[in-house]
C-alpha cells in the first residue's frame, strides 16, 4: 500500500471538516420565522372629531399565494395600520388566508370572505382579534339584514356535474352559524336588501358559452326565490340606492358584448334604465355614484381607465370627475373605491401590477389627493368602522 | 378542416404492447443470426466510438468536451448518474450550478428547469437529439423523465458549442440533452437485459426494463419500459412564527407507463441511422397551493405522449449531412370538479401535433474552417374543447448560417439564425407573424502552451414565442404579444489538472461570470380582477451572476476511491422594469446557490452523498418581509452494494433523501416532503 492509513484519516477528516464547514456555514442562514408585525404610520392629521372611527382596508392577495392582508385607517389617530391580522391573531394556521373578495363591519363584528380559503373569518371590530370562521366553499360577497348575514357562493356544492347553480346561505350574527341557504343562479356575486327582499346579481362566470343574464330575487321570510330579472349577461356589481333602485353591472363577454351598467326598479322589479358606460366598480353615497372602469382592447393591447360621476336622482351621468387634480394619471389599476358617508371624501385603491404593495388615496370632495398609503397586495375592499 | 383529421384516436398501452410483441416477433430471428455473426467481432463495439475519440488523452487526465466546449457545458453521465439520489432527470438537474428548479412537490408534482433566471420557458430539451417541444405552455416537466433508460445529461448555457446540428439547436438560451441509454455489448454479446425495481416512501412501485440487442453487426435495438405508480402522500410539516402544524399532501398519486422502442445502425458508407418510438401513459392528482382552510385537492390530470424520430448522418469527402425528421402528437386532459359549468364538470382536453424536418449541411473548406447551412421546418397546432378556442397553427421555418475556424489552440464560431413565424387561427383576430433574425458568437481560448488551460467566451441573442398558453389560453386575450428576448453574455475559464504518486488524482475547475437580458418578458397579471387573466409583455429583468463548478478525484488506497464536486452560484437577477420592485430580486431567484456531491467507492460498495443549499429568495415581484421565502438546504445519502451472482451484476442501493427532515418549500405554498427513502434493485445481464 502507497498511502498509510494516517494519510487516509487526515484527508478524509480534512473532507469532513470542509463538508462540515460548509453545512454549518449554510444552516447558519436560515432563521426563525416571526410573526410579522403590523406597521404603523401617520398620514394625516389627526380627526377626532370624526363622525367615525375609521376604516378597513381588505387586499385580496394574489391568488394561490394565501396573501390576503387586512391595514386600518384611524381617523381619530391620522393613522395608517398596515398588515394587521398577523399581529392580532399569531397562531392562526396560514393567517386571513387566499383571496379576500369582500368585508363588511355589522355590529361589534368585521366580516372578511375569503374566497379561495372558501371562509368567512369573524373578527372583533375593535381589536382585529379573530372570533371564528364560518366555512362556505368558494364565497364571493356578504351583506346584512336584521341580525342576518348573507353570504353569496358560487356553488352549492362543488363536484356535482349536475349542480351548477350557486347559492346564498343565511347566517346568524350572533351565534354565527349558518341557518339555511337558498339556490340561485350560477355564480351569485353582489347582493343588496331592500324591504325584505334579497337581490342577488347572477353572472353565470363558469359557462362562458351560455352567461347568466338575471338578478334573483330571494324572499328573506320563506327564503326562497321568488323571481327572476332578465338584465344582461355576466352580471357583477349590486348597489341599491335610497329611492330602491339597484345600479347593476354587466361585464359583457369581454369580446363583442360590451360592458354597461342598468338600473333595476325594485317597486316594479323591471330594468327602467340603460347606461351604455363600462363600469368595473361603484359606491353610492346619498345622491351619488362615484364609479371607474377598467376597459381592456383588443385593438391597442392597452387597458382604459375612466372614472365618472352619476346622479343617481336623475339617473344622468354628471360632468364632473372626482378626481381632478391628475392622480389618475398615476393609478395604473384602480381596484376599490368607498366614499367616506359623513366628509365626502373619495378613497381609491391602486392594484398595481398585483404582485407589488398597493397604494390607497384619499381625495378631497373636490377630488384633490389629500393623502396616500402604501397597502398590502392588490387593495380592494372598504369597511367603514363607525362610532 | 378539423384539426384532428390525422390524430390517432383511441391510443392506449395496448398499442405499445401490440407494437412490443410485433416487434419481438419480426426481430428475434435475425437476432438469432446476429449472434453468429458477433462471434466474429472481437473489437468493442458501440455507437460512441466517435465521441470517445474526441476525448484526448495526456497523461492521466483526459481532456473532455466539459474543458473545451466554448459555451459552459455540465454534464452527468454513466457511473455518476447511477450513484446520485436521483427518481427523474428533474432529481439530477438541481446539482447543476446556475440551475433553479422549480418544484411543487414529491412524486406528482411539476417540475421545471430555470436556467440562469431566464425562465423556464427558454430551455429547450432535447431527447436523442430532437427536441420535446410543448407548444402549449412551453414547459417540459423534467419530473416525467425517469433517469433508468437516461445515460447522460448535458447542459449547455447559450447552445451546443458544435456548429454541425439542427437549426433548433441554435434557437434557444440553454439547452438540455437527454441521450438515452445507446447500445454498449461486451466481447461476444448480442443481448443485455437490464431489469430494475424501485419502491419505498409514497407508496411507490417503479419495475424497469431494458433490452438491447445486436441484431446485425452494425444494427442494434433498444427496448425500454417501465412502469411507475405511487400514492404520493407525504406528510410536511408547514410553520410561521407563531404556529407549527403538520398537514399530508394527498393530493400527489402518479401512475405511468412508458415504453421506448429504438433502432439504430451504421451503414457499409459509415452513414448513421436511427429509428425511435415513444409512447407515455400516465394519470396523476395535481397538487394545488396549500392555502389557509384549505389542505386537499380534487384536480386531476391525464397525459399521453406519443413520437415517432428518425435520423440520418453522412460523410461524403468534404460534406456532411444530418437529417432528423419527427412526428409527435400529445393529448392532456385535465378534470377540476371545483368549477361546475352548464356542461358539467370543467374537462379540458387538449390536442397537439408536431411535425419537425431537419436538414443541416456541414462543408468542410479546409483543416480549420467549416460551414454549416442549417433549416428546420416544423408545423404545430393544437386543438381544445374550450368555448371559442383559437385552434391555431404554428409554422415554423428556421435557417442557421454557422461557420467554425478550429486552430490548434483557438476555436471560433459563429451564427445567424433567421426565424420566420406565421400562424393561422380559425376563430378571432390573426395574431402576428415573425421574422426575427439572431446571432451568437462562441469563443474557446487555450493562451498557455498547455491544454489544461482554457478561457471561453459567448455572446448569443434569442427569443422564445410566445406559447399557445400565452396567445390563446384566455378567448379575450390580445394576439399581439412579441416575443421575449434575451441577450447573454458570458466570460470564463476551464481548468483541469491531474497528479500522479499521490491522494488527490485529478482536479478541475469551470467558472463563468455572466449577464444576460431579458426583454419583453411574458408576464400574467389578472385584468380586470382576478378571474380574468391578461397577459402581457412588461417584464424586463437584468442578471449578473457567476457560476463555479469544482470536481476532485481521489485515489486514497487501490481499493477505495473518492470524487467530490462542489457547484456555487451567485446570481443577481434584478428587475428593471420601472414599477414597485425596480431593482429588487425577481422571485424565486436566490442569490446564493451551492451543491455539493461526494461519492466515495470501496470494493463492492459505493457511497454518495449530496447537499443542496438554496439561499433566501423571495415569491413575488416585491421584496418584502410578506414575501420573504426561507433557504434550505438538503442532504441526500445513498448506499450502493455491487455483486455477481452466477455472472450478473446485481445492484443493491438504499437511498435516504433530505436525511435532516427539514421542512421547507420550493415555491410558496407547495410544501416538499421531508425525510424519505428509496431502495432499488438492478439486475444486469
Amino acid at each position: 500500500m502507497i498511502i498509510n492509513m494516517n494519510t487516509i484519516k487526515s484527508i478524509s477528516s480534512k473532507i469532513l471538516t470542509v463538508l462540515l464547514l460548509a453545512v454549518m456555514l449554510t444552516s447558519a442562514c436560515r432563521k426563525d420565522p416571526q410573526v410579522i408585525k403590523e406597521v404603523r404610520e401617520y398620514l394625516f392629521p389627526p380627526k377626532p372629531d370624526h363622525k367615525m372611527k375609521g376604516f378597513y382596508l381588505v387586499n385580496e392577495g394574489n391568488m394561490g399565494m394565501n396573501k390576503a392582508s387586512l391595514d386600518y385607517v384611524d381617523f381619530g389617530l391620522g393613522q395608517y395600520r398596515r398588515n394587521i391580522y398577523n399581529e392580532a391573531n399569531p397562531s392562526q394556521v396560514k393567517g386571513l388566508g387566499d383571496v379576500g373578495n369582500d368585508a363588511a363591519v355589522f355590529g361589534s363584528k368585521l366580516y372578511i370572505v375569503v374566497n379561495i380559503s372558501n371562509k368567512v373569518e369573524v373578527l372583533d371590530v375593535k381589536t382585529g382579534k379573530r372570533i371564528n370562521q364560518i366555512d362556505i366553499t368558494n364565497c364571493r360577497y356578504i351583506t346584512f339584514n336584521k341580525g342576518k348575514a348573507y353570504v353569496s357562493a358560487y356553488l352549492g356544492q362543488v363536484g356535482n356535474p349536475a349542480e351548477p347553480n350557486g347559492i346564498v346561505a343565511e347566517i346568524d350574527t350572533t351565534t354565527l352559524k349558518e341557518i339555511r341557504r337558498v339556490k340561485v343562479g350560477r355564480q351569485p356575486e353582489e347582493m343588496a336588501i331592500i324591504n325584505d327582499k334579497l337581490y342577488v346579481a347572477n353572472s353565470g362566470g363558469y359557462s362562458p358559452q351560455n352567461y347568466e343574464r338575471t338578478v334573483s330575487v330571494v324572499d328573506l321570510n320563506s327564503f326562497t326565490e321568488t323571481k327572476r330579472i332578465d338584465v344582461a349577461i355576466n352580471l357583477h356589481r349590486l348597489k341599491a340606492d335610497k329611492s330602491g333602485d339597484l345600479y347593476v353591472t354587466s361585464r359583457g363577454d369581454y369580446l363583442d358584448i360590451k360592458s354597461k351598467m342598468f338600473v333595476i326598479d325594485t317597486k316594479t322589479d323591471q330594468v327602467k334604465k340603460q347606461f351604455d358606460v363600462a363600469v368595473s366598480n361603484l359606491t353610492i353615497s346619498n345622491d351619488i355614484a362615484y364609479f371607474y372602469s377598467t376597459e381592456w382592447s383588443h385593438h391597442t393591447g392597452k387597458m382604459t381607465v375612466t372614472y365618472g360621476m352619476l346622479d343617481v336622482i336623475n339617473e344622468k351621468i354628471l360632468g364632473t370627475r372626482f378626481i381632478t387634480d391628475g392622480t389618475d394619471k398615476n393609478i395604473v389599476i384602480p381596484y376599490g373605491i368607498a366614499v367616506d358617508p359623513s366628509t365626502k371624501e373619495v378613497y381609491v385603491t391602486d392594484a398595481k401590477d398585483y404582485v407589488s404593495p398597493g397604494t390607497l388615496y384619499c381625495f378631497s370632495p373636490a377630488g384633490v389627493k389629500q393623502w396616500s398609503a402604501t397597502t398590502g397586495d392588490i387593495p380592494a375592499h372598504f369597511a367603514f368602522v363607525y362610532k | 378542416m378539423r384539426r384532428n383529421n390525422f390524430t390517432i384516436k383511441g391510443i392506449n398501452p395496448c398499442f405499445f404492447t401490440f407494437l412490443a410483441i410485433s416487434w419481438l416477433g419480426g426481430i428475434m430471428p435475425l437476432n438469432l443470426q446476429a449472434q453468429t455473426d458477433s462471434v466474429k467481432l472481437s473489437r468493442k463495439d458501440s455507437l460512441n466510438k466517435v465521441n470517445d475519440l474526441k476525448e484526448v488523452q495526456i497523461r492521466r487526465i483526459k481532456i473532455t468536451r466539459r474543458q473545451t466546449s466554448s459555451t459552459p457545458l455540465q454534464i452527468l453521465s454513466g457511473a455518476e448518474l447511477e450513484k446520485l439520489n436521483s427518481l427523474s432527470v428533474a432529481d439530477a438537474v438541481r446539482f447543476f450550478s446556475g440551475v433553479q428548479l422549480k418544484d411543487y412537490g414529491g412524486i406528482g408534482g411539476l417540475k421545471t428547469i430555470n436556467v440562469r433566471s431566464m425562465g423556464s420557458t427558454h430551455t429547450a430539451v432535447f431527447y436523442d437529439g430532437a427536441q420535446i417541444g410543448n407548444a402549449q405552455n412551453g414547459q417540459v416537466d423534467l419530473g416525467k423523465f425517469s433517469l433508468d433508460n437516461i445515460e447522460e445529461i448535458e447542459l449547455y448555457n447559450g447552445q451546443k458549442s458544435a456548429i454541425f446540428q439542427s437549426a433548433r439547436g441554435f434557437a434557444s438560451s440553454s439547452s438540455l440533452y437527454l441521450k438515452s441509454r445507446q447500445p454498449n455489448f461486451e466481447d461476444g454479446r448480442s443481448n443485455r437485459f437490464k431489469g430494475t425495481f424501485k419502491t419505498g416512501s409514497f407508496g411507490l412501485v417503479n419495475p424497469s426494463l431494458l433490452w438491447q440487442s445486436k441484431i446485425t453487426d452494425h444494427t442494434y435495438s433498444t427496448l425500454s419500459a417501465e412502469f411507475k405508480n405511487a400514492h404520493g402522500r407525504y406528510k410536511f410539516r408547514s410553520f410561521s412564527g407563531g404556529w407549527d402544524t403538520t398537514g399530508v399532501r394527498t393530493d400527489g398519486d402518479i401512475q405511468t407507463m412508458r415504453l421506448e422502442l429504438g433502432l439504430n445502425g451504421i451503414l457499409r458508407d459509415s452513414s448513421k441511422w436511427s429509428v425511435k418510438l415513444y409512447g407515455y401513459n400516465d394519470e396523476h392528482g395535481l397538487p394545488g397551493a396549500i392555502v389557509a382552510n384549505v389542505w386537499h385537492f380534487s384536480q386531476r390530470q391525464w397525459n399521453r405522449n406519443l413520437f415517432a424520430q428518425s435520423s440520418f448522418e453522412k460523410n461524403i469527402g468534404r460534406y456532411s449531412l444530418m437529417a432528423v425528421g419527427k412526428y409527435t402528437n400529445d393529448y392532456q386532459r385535465y378534470l377540476n370538479p371545483d368549477i361546475v359549468s352548464v356542461d358539467g364538470l370543467l374537462d379540458n382536453r387538449y390536442y397537439q401535433q408536431e411535425v419537425y424536418f431537419s436538414l443541416a449541411n456541414k462543408f468542410k473548406v479546409n483543416k480549420f474552417w467549416d460551414l454549416v447551412l442549417s433549416s428546420d421546418y416544423q408545423m404545430g397546432d393544437m386543438n381544445a374543447n374550450l368555448y371559442r378556442f383559437a385552434y391555431p397553427r404554428r409554422y415554423t421555418f428556421l435557417n442557421a448560417f454557422a461557420t467554425q475556424f478550429h486552430f490548434d489552440r483557438l476555436d471560433i464560431q459563429a451564427n445567424v439564425l433567421s426565424t420566420i413565424v406565421s400562424e393561422k387561427v380559425e376563430t378571432g383576430p390573426q395574431p402576428d407573424n415573425r421574422n426575427e433574425l439572431t446571432p451568437s458568437v462562441l469563443v474557446s481560448w487555450q493562451p498557455f502552451g498547455q491544454k489544461e488551460f482554457r478561457i471561453r467566451s459567448f455572446y448569443k441573442s434569442i427569443f422564445r414565442m410566445p406559447t399557445f398558453n400565452d396567445l390563446y389560453f384566455t378567448f379575450f386575450q390580445p394576439r399581439s404579444i412579441k416575443p421575449e428576448y434575451t441577450k447573454q453574455y458570458d466570460l470564463g475559464f476551464t481548468y483541469i489538472k491531474g497528479y500522479e504518486d499521490q491522494a488527490l488524482t485529478q482536479f478541475s475547475i469551470q467558472a463563468d461570470a455572466y449577464y444576460n437580458k431579458v426583454k419583453d418578458k411574458i408576464v400574467a397579471v389578472p385584468g380586470t380582477s382576478q378571474a380574468i387573466w391578461i397577459m402581457m409583455n412588461m417584464g424586463m429583468v437584468e442578471i449578473k451572476g457567476l457560476d463555479v463548478n469544482m470536481q476532485s478525484a481521489w485515489q486514497l488506497n487501490k481499493d477505495l476511491s473518492l470524487n467530490a464536486g462542489l457547484n456555487y452560484t451567485y446570481q443577481k437577477a434584478i428587475n428593471v422594469e420601472k414599477t414597485s420592485s425596480y431593482h429588487h430580486q425577481i422571485p424565486y431567484i436566490p442569490v446564493h446557490n451551492i451543491s455539493i456531491l461526494a461519492s466515495a467507492t470501496y470494493r463492492q460498495f459505493s457511497m454518495n452523498y449530496s447537499y443542496l443549499y438554496t439561499g433566501q429568495r423571495y415569491n413575488q415581484a416585491f421584496n418584502s418581509l410578506e414575501n420573504y421565502v426561507q433557504p434550505f438546504y438538503t442532504h441526500d445519502m445513498a448506499i450502493h452494494y455491487n455483486t455477481l451472482i452466477h455472472n450478473r451484476k446485481v445492484r443493491l442501493t438504499a437511498e435516504v433523501n433530505n436525511l435532516l427532515n427539514q421542512p421547507f418549500e420550493v415555491v410558496t405554498n407547495y410544501p416538499m416532503p421531508g425525510r424519505s427513502y428509496r431502495f432499488t434493485l438492478t439486475y444486469d445481464y
